[in-house]
């Protein structure tokens, strides 16, 4: 069957349409996901397709989103939830990892948790306050939770497939800025890749760049960038950060000997210190430089006219490649 | 006019308090109320009335076994017995119930024995019972949380079609339980919207029990409970909680109707937490003994009593066989304690995920090879 080319967004309209055409457990829930199909469209016509009692436009509440959700969870529902975005996810931070992540534990098993948040993230959108921030880290801190990110259209379809599936939470940050962007999806047949394993995306031999989400796309470029300075540079797509696939890095970096880790959250108690520790232990005898990382600073997320010196960009990453290699 | 108001009283103070037994056990009449409990017979009220005094044994045992060092912990509900065992009586079977941790009456109404629920309380366990065989939700510690959850299961309810259709067998609702420090988290809020929004089948029923810890209820709110609910939408009533058939009078109402598919409804019980807040409490700090002994007065279960006897439902065989049962069960749950092994710590890995984790698995694994070390000192040191 041959692939179609849709955008990040209408790939996970196309995953979400087809998990509720096969399980009428599959439900929807969220703010304005409704007659307006959300305020990124990603639910656009579905509330048509499926009815107001399995595509809910919920009161302004997250922790009521949430809560009820997990209600629903216990009544054998399957929802998912829209947050609109990624800033407005904290009313909901108690019921998120106080309650749903906790659940399957607090029951012995008995209780299953299999909702979904669907987060756009990520800056980069010229937006005001509280709509351009990555909050993986402080999600990935709570046992319970799985987290993953597409960086394209293919793993946007498959993992907004394969989160409704799953038994566990599922939180899926979808990278916003490139909602538009398209990309080849095949929603016939199942890839082998599961959603929680990273994918080399780029082979290389000098240093190793790793990132996720929105990020990925930068990590290509610039090491597109870096090829014609002669520099060899591997790509991988981390894709999931709970469970996080540190094998697929360190099995590169015994390879590369170096790592450059590259997202958009603040670096200062970001997932990529979790890796940096993980890799230092997995990889020391292999390492030709300490991991580096490229990210957000210590500050809130600046206002738009700030935001491009804020958010990584391919010198950013270069240079930070280029203090890896000068070890 | 229904004893469930939507509308709030010029002055706040002039809220009505709905009870049919005064705390000196004499009968007050309530058309609506009256034919709420009108089926109820002499035995219904000497189960209610065994049950009050079963639970507060169990708790009084509790509160000893903390102080034994057998749990960590206890809550007490001494004094709250009307409210929850009228309350859990008024559920039907198919009903949900969505208690908080000091709901222990609910839990005994439910049919969960209270060694079950000492699990939590020695630290053995986070979660007592299987929610799907007992039709009730784990105790909220995280008090407001189980708001919106109560809703969402309802809005289940809803799209199961076990909503309005007549049918008394399968027809469901929820009932959902928080406190009056509870009522001033703001999920709770957001459950009176949800629910209200979509009419789903919920009943929210505060045990308004003066103090939350250290904080009293005029704290938590300028008016009677009873009335916030009623700008949401949600009718509502204020009821003596110490009035074991008026709570499940009302209750009784408020499921019925919402099992109709009339939306919620919001009971506030006034009652009293008669001991400390937990065993870790110490009341005599804020508030004065004088209050304790006011209420003391009002008991549940004294009052029932009162009542049943001037009916001739009871006489004082049977207050002594209760008793005597109560004895047994404060007993049988100091054994039972003592036989309640510790977990293997291997434990604490187990239902992480409902699917395998490979991060779970593998500090499973390390944990393992770590105990595995001195494991093996041990048995070194036995054969030196």
């Amino acid at each position: 069957m041959a692939a179609v080319k849709l955008p990040i967004a209408k790939a996970i309209t196309a995953g979400l349409r087809d998990a509720m055409r096969m399980d009428e457990k599959v439900m929807l829930m969220g703010e304005d996901i409704g007659a307006l199909g959300g305020v990124f469209r990603v639910t656009d016509g579905l509330m048509k397709e499926f009815g107001t009692q399995r595509v809910v436009d919920t009161p302004l509440g997250e922790a009521g989103i949430i809560g009820s959700g997990i209600g629903l969870c216990f009544r054998g529902y399957r929802p998912v939830a829209e947050i609109q975005f990624d800033g407005f996810v904290f009313p909901a931070y108690n019921q998120i990892t106080t309650q749903l992540a906790k659940m399957h534990y607090r029951t012995r098993g008995s209780v299953r948790m299999p909702m979904v948040i669907r987060i756009p993230y990520g800056g980069g959108i010229g937006a005001v306050e509280h709509h351009s921030e990555s909050p993986e880290a402080l999600f990935a801190h709570t046992a319970g939770l799985r987290i993953v990110t597409p960086s394209n259209a293919q793993d946007a379809y498959w993992m907004t497939r394969g989160a409704i599936e799953s038994d566990d939470p599922v939180i899926i940050f979808e990278p916003k800025k490139q909602y538009w962007v398209k990309g080849d999806v095949e929603t016939e047949t199942r890839p082998e890749i599961d959603m929680h394993t990273a994918q080399v995306v780029r082979p290389g031999t000098d240093a190793t760049l790793l990132a996720w989400g929105p990020s990925v796309s930068l990590a290509r470029e610039s090491a597109e960038a870096a090829s014609e300075d002669g520099l060899d540079l591997e790509v991988i797509d981390a894709r999931s950060i709970s469970p996080l696939d540190t094998a697929t890095v360190a099995e590169s970096v015994r390879r590369t000997g170096r790592l450059v880790i590259v997202h958009e959250a603040p670096v200062f108690g970001s997932i990529s210190g979790e890796i940096a520790a993980r890799i230092s232990q997995e990889c020391f005898f292999h390492l030709e430089a300490p991991v580096l990382r490229v990210g957000g600073y210590h500050t809130p997320y600046p206002p738009a006219r700030m935001e491009e010196s804020y958010l990584p960009d391919v010198d950013r990453v270069l240079d930070a490649v280029d203090r890896s290699l000068a070890y | 006019m229904s004893v469930f108001r939507t509308t709030i009283p010029q002055n706040a103070e002039d809220e009505p308090l709905v009870r049919l037994i005064a705390p000196d056990g004499t009968r007050t009449p309530h058309e609506e109320l009256d034919a709420a409990v009108a089926h109820l017979t002499g035995e219904d009220l000497r189960r209610y009335y065994r049950d009050m005094v079963m639970i507060r044994a169990a708790d009084l045992e509790a509160t000893s076994l903390q102080r034994q060092g057998q749990l960590g912990l206890w809550a007490s509900a001494l004094g709250q017995e009307g409210a929850q065992i009228g309350a859990g009586h008024a559920a039907r079977t198919q009903d949900y119930l969505v208690p908080t941790y000091r709901e222990h009456g609910i839990a005994w109404a439910r049919g969960i024995e209270p060694w079950r629920l000492l699990d939590v309380w020695r630290g053995i366990a986070h979660g007592s019972y299987d929610p799907y065989e007992l039709r009730t939700h784990p105790y909220m510690l995280v008090l407001g949380a189980q708001a919106p959850q109560a809703v969402g299961y309802a809005m289940g309810l809803q799209r199961d079609g076990l909503v309005g259709t007549g049918d008394d067998e399968s027809d469901t609702a929820v009932l959902a339980l928080f406190g009056d420090g509870s009522s001033s988290e703001g999920e709770v809020s957001e459950g009176f919207t949800f629910a209200a929004s979509f009419q789903a089948p919920c009943v929210f029923f505060t045990q308004n029990n003066q103090w939350a810890i250290s904080v009293p209820t005029s704290v938590q709110s300028r008016v009677p409970l009873a009335q916030r609910s009623r700008g949401w939408g949600i009718p509502s009533v204020r009821i003596d909680g110490n009035d074991v058939l008026a709570v499940y009078g009302a209750v009784r109402l408020a499921l019925d109707a919402a099992r109709r598919g009339e939306g919620p409804r919001y009971i506030e019980a006034l009652t009293y937490r008669m001991a400390a807040h937990t065993t870790s409490d110490d009341p005599t700090r804020y508030r004065h003994s004088t209050e304790e002994e006011e209420w003391a007065a009002k008991d549940p279960i004294d009052r029932l009593r009162t009542y049943l006897e001037a009916q001739d439902e009871i006489d004082e065989a049977f207050v002594t066989r209760c008793d005597e049962e109560g004895h047994d069960l404060a007993m049988a749950l100091h054994h039972q304690i003592h036989a309640m092994a510790d977990p293997d710590p291997i434990e604490m890995f187990r239902n992480v995920y409902a699917d395998p984790h490979p991060l779970v698995e593998a500090e499973r694994e390390e944990f393992v090879q770590f105990r595995a070390q001195f494991e093996d000192e041990t048995t070194t040191g036995e054969e030196r």
